[in-house]
């Protein structure tokens, strides 16, 4: 009979709506959660939406697709990734997370121990930050036709002062809130049976704990995340958008020497690679020892450094000055050294 | 600054990327560098990649240029040879080469194309990972697609030797540097003031198979390494060379090359190989740089065993400067398709495919930009 829950994975007709839609999402998915609405109408009604009441201030809201491979990682899972890529996407914005929805796509046959496991780390990062799950949706395609699994999360946030990514301003100080490659470098040693040998795990991790105070104590000018290209795309991507220079020198980027070794090994620059629990800042200068210093008294800025400056020569580059005495361009990476990471 | 910098780079205590080291090796360079404009050719991918992610070319004063010549054996490898494998694989054979092999273009198409249209091409990180997909695959002809100088060479020749299975052939597109040193110098007058000869490939055939370059064409050789500092200091010898009037054969990289190199690997590429003349991409024939599998295993020799006819292929597309850069006689900031039209994502030349290429390197870390 097809009506049957099936213990060991989901099959098509869990994503077909109906009856057992219903019953899957109510016995396996809803009550993981523990904050379900943010207004009126939340998760538990089921209705066509949410409603979600919004606190004074500017409404915020981002969308992320996670495909990961593996989707289990050291230091993490997909599920966490799915929610700490859009609320940091949040946080760098100057917003404190309010809502989020999330989106499922599931292979035929993706075991629910899994789908259980990944659920239940998302909700953890979600009941850390008291932030509720307002809206989702599930659906299942057939064998081959995805890669187990699929995360859509939506965001939506409040800013008091809306911090972009463009507001370098000369003469502004550049920090890094904790060690840089250690996501796309955990996962490629994980990929490639390395794991074992470096203990190396992923950084991602929810920031806004971390950057609220910081963002309250003024002084910050610029903030973005180096997710997908890395250190390098985040500095190039905010030195075009201002029309500035950044010199960053080298010796000061807080690297694990793990993250080194493998690195040098494969020949992937750490500062190419994604971080899913970092930030980038621009810091007014008179302000910036004072926000490495509330960065740091932070669990997750221990790491914080101040790792360059900006400039006004060479506008829209990113200068290096390498551990050595050298100087050269820190370019925007071309394509993904490491696909499929976040 | 301390006497002890032009001491080769070894030691308990010695730490590679020491920025005080660097400055005073720094100091030295400056001090050593003659008056008028020299041009330093390597010849070697990975000496490319550490000058431009170290960004040591800002550490030279300006009239000090080091250039990357023919050091990118993807780069180099001809159009013929594509083209005879690109066949191979369309006529059913299983192909099996380095990853940047397949997106070099050939005449029509590069081997990544070819698998697209329905080839069996296949990446293998060395020979015996070809000779693994012969013996997973008894019913199909695999033929290894082997290129790179002697690093590589030996790797190929150790399979050859190795009794590989029946269905195992290889297509030879090694090539050898020392004879492609010779041919920079003998070319028109040669603007190339001294070399620094490859780590890797010194290991194998050492120190002393440069010894012609000096006592023939009297110019300099230092044997380099790839840290940094092992990179600067053997600029700084060279340049020293120069300003003595000296041209000798100088080793930098004690720690890796010896006077003989590998005699082991050595004796295998003689058991495996003869030299024969070969056509390098960019540059044309340079005789005795190429290496014939011998005639005792002429049935493992794909070239043999499946005579597809060459066709003169177009080495070089137009407008393009990589026969320049290959030559040591232009950087690729000088081509007018570099970063316009021509970028790692959409290479017009082959020295924007290979990750090693210069074209490739200078385009990721920004060459020799006036920082």
């Amino acid at each position: 009979m097809t009506g049957r829950l099936s213990d060991e994975g989901v099959t098509a007709l869990h994503g077909a709506g109906g009856e057992l839609m219903g019953k899957f999402l109510a016995e396996r998915i809803l009550p993981l959660f523990r904050l379900r609405s943010a207004g009126p109408i939340g998760l538990d009604q089921l209705d066509d939406g949410a409603v979600v009441d919004l606190p004074p201030g500017h409404l915020v809201v981002t969308t992320d697709n996670h495909v990961v491979k593996p989707f289990l990682f050291p230091g993490g899972d997909i599920g966490k990734l799915a929610v700490c890529g859009t609320v940091n996407d949040l946080a760098v914005m100057g917003a404190r997370p309010v809502a989020l929805t999330l989106g499922l796509i599931l292979e035929e046959g993706f075991p629910f121990s899994d789908l259980e496991r990944v659920l239940r780390s998302a909700a953890g990062v979600l009941a850390e930050l008291g932030v509720p799950l307002v809206a989702g949706d599930t659906k299942v395609m057939g064998r081959g036709e995805l890669d187990r699994i699929a995360i859509n999360t939506t965001g939506i946030g409040v800013a008091e002062w809306v911090i972009s990514d463009a507001g370098l301003r000369v003469g502004d100080a550049i920090l890094v809130t904790g060690t840089v490659g250690d996501h796309g470098m955990a996962l490629l040693a994980a990929r490639e049976g390395f794991h074992l040998a470096t203990g190396l795990a992923s950084d991602v991790a929810p920031l806004w704990p971390l950057l609220a105070p910081a963002l309250a104590s003024g002084g910050i000018t610029a903030m973005k995340d180096p997710t997908r290209g890395g250190l390098a795309a985040a500095l190039n991507e905010m030195a075009r958008k201002a029309g500035v220079g950044i010199e960053i020198h080298e010796e000061a980027i807080p690297l694990r020497p793990e993250v080194r070794a493998l690195s040098e090994l494969l020949g992937i620059s750490p500062l190419e690679v994604a971080c899913e629990g970092r930030a980038v800042l621009s810091v007014a200068s008179d302000r910036a020892d004072a926000v490495l210093s509330l960065l740091r008294d932070h669990p997750l800025g221990q790491d914080s450094q101040i790792i360059g400056e900006v400039i006004p020569t060479y506008p829209g580059r990113v200068i290096l000055d390498t551990g050595i005495g050298g100087r050269r361009f820190l370019e925007m990476p071309l394509g993904d050294p490491v696909p499929r990471i976040c | 600054m301390s006497a002890g910098v032009l001491t080769p780079p070894s030691g308990p205590t010695f730490h590679l990327r020491d920025p005080d080291r660097a400055r005073a090796l720094g100091d030295l360079i400056r001090r050593y560098a003659p008056p008028y404009p020299v041009r330093i050719v390597h010849v070697c991918g990975t000496h490319e990649m550490a000058i431009a992610q170290h960004g040591l070319r800002s550490l030279l004063p300006g009239g000090v240029e080091v250039l990357e010549g023919p050091g990118c054996p993807v780069c180099v490898t001809p159009t013929v040879d594509l083209d005879r494998a690109a066949k191979l694989a369309a006529a059913g054979a299983v192909l099996c080469t380095f990853g940047d092999m397949t997106r070099v273009p050939g005449t029509r198409v590069t081997l990544a194309e070819a698998r697209a249209q329905g080839a069996d091409v296949r990446v293998v990180l060395s020979a015996a990972d070809a000779v693994d997909v012969a013996r997973s695959l008894p019913d199909r002809d695999v033929v290894f697609f082997a290129v790179g100088f002697e690093t590589t060479a030996p790797g190929t020749a150790a399979v050859l030797l190795d009794s590989p299975p029946p269905n195992f052939y290889v297509l030879s597109s090694h090539r050898l540097i020392p004879p492609a040193l010779g041919a920079l110098l003998s070319g028109p007058p040669a603007p190339i003031a001294g070399f620094l000869a490859p780590g890797h490939v010194s290991t194998i055939i050492g120190a002393r198979a440069y010894r012609f370059v000096a006592e023939r064409y009297h110019v300099p050789v230092v044997v380099a390494g790839f840290e940094p500092l092992d990179i600067l200091y053997a600029i700084a010898l060279l340049l020293r060379q120069l300003r003595e009037g000296r041209a000798e054969v100088e080793n930098a990289y004690p720690r890796a090359v010896s006077e003989d190199g590998n005699l082991h690997a050595q004796a295998l590429l003689a058991r495996a190989f003869v030299p024969c003349d070969a056509v390098w991409r960019g540059i044309g024939l340079i005789s005795s740089s190429g290496l014939r599998i011998r005639e005792e295993l002429a049935h493992l020799d794909a070239e043999r065993e499946f005579p597809v006819p060459a066709e003169p292929g177009e080495e070089k597309p137009p407008g393009c400067l990589c026969s320049e850069v290959l030559l040591a006689r232009a950087v690729p900031a000088e081509c007018p398709l570099f970063r316009n039209g021509c970028t790692p994502l959409s290479p017009v030349g082959p020295c924007m495919v290979g990750s090693e290429g210069a074209c490739n390197v200078w385009y990721r870390y920004g060459g020799r930009p006036d920082l």
